[in-house]
């Protein structure tokens, strides 16, 4: 199935990823590609095999204690926020 | 004595336990040579001083008594590990001048286990390459050049600044990362050992996230034993790491040296791919004799769905990819752009902190996730993972380790590859699948091609023997004598 330029712009949008107008054509022809040449998967029979989401399916998903075992670190957390202020992230406004 | 850059990592280790030099004087010769090879860009951030004061601290350790597993020695970190107060960047825009408050789970145990670190290597953007060529700091020029011209060459990989450091002697060692190759293609580029552990064996905790089915960290050195030295102190069981695996550590070391009489190779025909170089072709009848001069037996054996493994790898890995890049949306760390609404205050900042690459994979990976789609890609693909792992168990049963090339040409020039995607893609077919099926797989250096450059080999065993990879990579390394060396060594 090929990509077009309106499928780029709608995924662009799902990803929150800006991208400009000129870079579209470009962008929808290397997905076409992409996506033509992943195609060929379907020439394999998968009739009841179960999808692998991973390796270590087999392993045995743990649970710890509920109890707190990190923390005490906010100007650490904080240290890196491109705007913050008085022990806050600052960000932009998102209610009107 | 040989200088000091040109001791193996478990030679160092010898020298320092002897007294020969110190962790210092060795640290020195690191950083004057990795000064004397900056054309290399094989780092985006050095570390000399803290290299030094490591060394220091580890000198006085030493002279007390106590001596870690990698103690006083060298290394280099590939820029995707998070470390404590040192920027780590991915090599992308997005995180550049981001400091972690904390460390990374391998480079932690490395750190307790007295490494000196000289700093952050170079690598493609959030690990997504085969050329190291999408980094935002820069292209990596691989050490070794082509008899036939003097064009600058591609040191692989996503691991590339960490393979041309091991190659030209600026690092004893360094970590790299691999989720369908960044390992052991780069290493098969620049004549080094690069090796990928089993899924879980090494924490991901604290790396730099591109797909999580996949990711494993391990260790790229120049010989085989070195491998399994550094493997040592990377490994372990981690509960900040979901997937982490709660099983015994070997001592891998004790791997080596042992013969392999009565070990079943297998030889997969399915890896002789079309457009493979003959040469490389060559060098792996060359790999089944040495094996079998050393008493292996060697089996054929059928991977039929190999071929599909690299488009299953380019639907799941995106996938992955989008999810775990949503984190990046300016707002608590990294790069932020201003917008008039928040909306556009994401968009603008994605859209100006990614590269070509990385955005192309998360739009993939967002169209393969998308509604609509889900089923016929996404799921699709992990049911092939899926059958693309259970012919590695049914070859397993038959084998203790498979032979076969580890990418199916040598390193290529700077632009080269990068207006044909699926070429570039190509370099993975080799190593995609040990990938999908979580396997320990390595490659070591077997030959020259004759233009001069470095040829890997990748032996795969099944999950968590990396004691028989070791040990049958041991027989590769011995029987290949491989000495070549790139000119421009520092």
């Amino acid at each position: 199935m090929s990509v077009d330029k309106s499928t780029v712009a709608r995924i662009a949008q799902l990803a929150r990823i800006k991208v400009p107008e000129e870079d579209l054509d470009a962008l929808a022809d290397e997905l076409s590609k992409i996506v033509g040449w992943v195609e060929q998967l379907d020439e394999v029979d998968t009739e009841g095999v179960a999808p692998m989401a991973s390796t270590a399916e087999g392993t045995v998903l743990r649970q710890r204690d509920d109890v707190v075992t990190d923390g005490d670190c906010r100007d650490d957390v904080l240290s890196n926020a491109p705007e913050s202020e008085k022990g806050y992230f600052v960000v932009p406004k998102v209610i009107e | 004595m040989a200088s000091l850059t040109d001791l193996t990592l478990t030679e160092a280790q010898t020298g320092l336990a002897s007294g020969d030099f110190s962790s210092k004087e060795l640290t020195e010769a690191h950083i004057t040579a990795i000064e004397g090879a900056r054309d290399l860009n094989a780092f985006v951030i050095e570390t000399p001083e803290r290299a030094i004061e490591d060394a220091e601290r580890s000198d006085k350790r030493r002279a007390s008594g106590e001596v870690g597993g990698i103690e006083g020695l060298p290394i280099a970190i590939k820029d995707l590990f998070c470390t404590k107060g040192v920027q780590s960047t991915a090599a992308s825009k997005m995180l550049e001048g981001f400091v972690p408050p904390y460390e990374s789970t391998v480079t932690a145990q490395m750190v307790e286990a007295g490494m000196v670190m000289l700093g952050k290597t170079n690598l493609d953007e959030f690990a997504m390459g085969s050329s190291n060529e999408t980094s935002y700091f820069g292209p990596v020029v691989n050490p070794w050049k082509r008899n036939s011209d003097d064009q600058p060459l591609v040191p692989g990989g996503s691991s590339g600044g960490s393979a041309a450091a091991v190659a030209a002697r600026l690092c004893l060692a360094a970590t790299g990362t691999d989720t369908g190759g960044s390992i052991r293609q780069p290493a098969s580029f620049c004549g080094i050992v690069g090796m990928k552990p089993t899924y879980g064996r090494c924490s991901r905790w604290g790396i730099v996230a591109f797909a999580s089915s996949l990711d494993q960290a391990g260790p790229m050195t120049r010989t085989v034993r070195d491998s399994a030295l550094l493997l040592q102190s990377m490994v372990g069981f981690d509960p900040k790491d979901t997937t982490s695996a709660d099983v015994p550590v070997p001592d891998f070391q004790a791997a080596l040296g042992q013969d392999i009489k009565g070990l079943k190779i297998g030889i997969p025909s399915e890896y002789r791919l079309d457009g493979t170089d003959p040469e490389i072709l060559g060098l792996w009848d060359q790999g089944i004799k040495w094996l079998e001069e050393a008493g292996a037996e060697t089996v054929e054996v059928s991977l039929p769905r190999t071929k599909y493994a690299l488009p299953v790898y380019y639907i799941i890995a995106p996938a992955e990819a989008s999810s775990n890049l949503a984190r990046y949306d300016g707002m608590r760390y990294g790069l932020r752009v201003e917008g008039d609404t928040l909306t556009d205050v994401y968009e603008n900042t994605r859209g100006e902190g990614f590269g070509a690459e990385v955005r192309r994979r998360i739009l993939m990976g967002t169209y393969v996730l998308s509604a609509g789609y889900y089923d016929a890609y996404y799921i699709k693909a992990q049911k092939v993972r899926k059958l693309i792992a259970d012919e590695f168990s049914v070859a397993f049963e038959q084998v203790d380790a498979i032979l076969t090339p580890t990418v199916p040409s040598a390193a290529f020039a700077h632009g080269e590859k990068s207006d044909d995607l699926l070429a570039m893609y190509l370099n993975d077919v080799l190593t995609v699948p040990a990938s999908l099926a979580g396997l320990p797989g390595i490659s070591v250096p077997a030959g020259l091609s004759s233009d001069g450059l470095p040829l890997g080999l990748q032996l795969i065993t099944k999950a968590f023997d990396e004691e028989t990879l070791f040990r049958v990579a041991d027989v590769i390394e011995q029987s290949a004598k491989f000495t070549g060396r790139p000119d421009m060594k520092a």
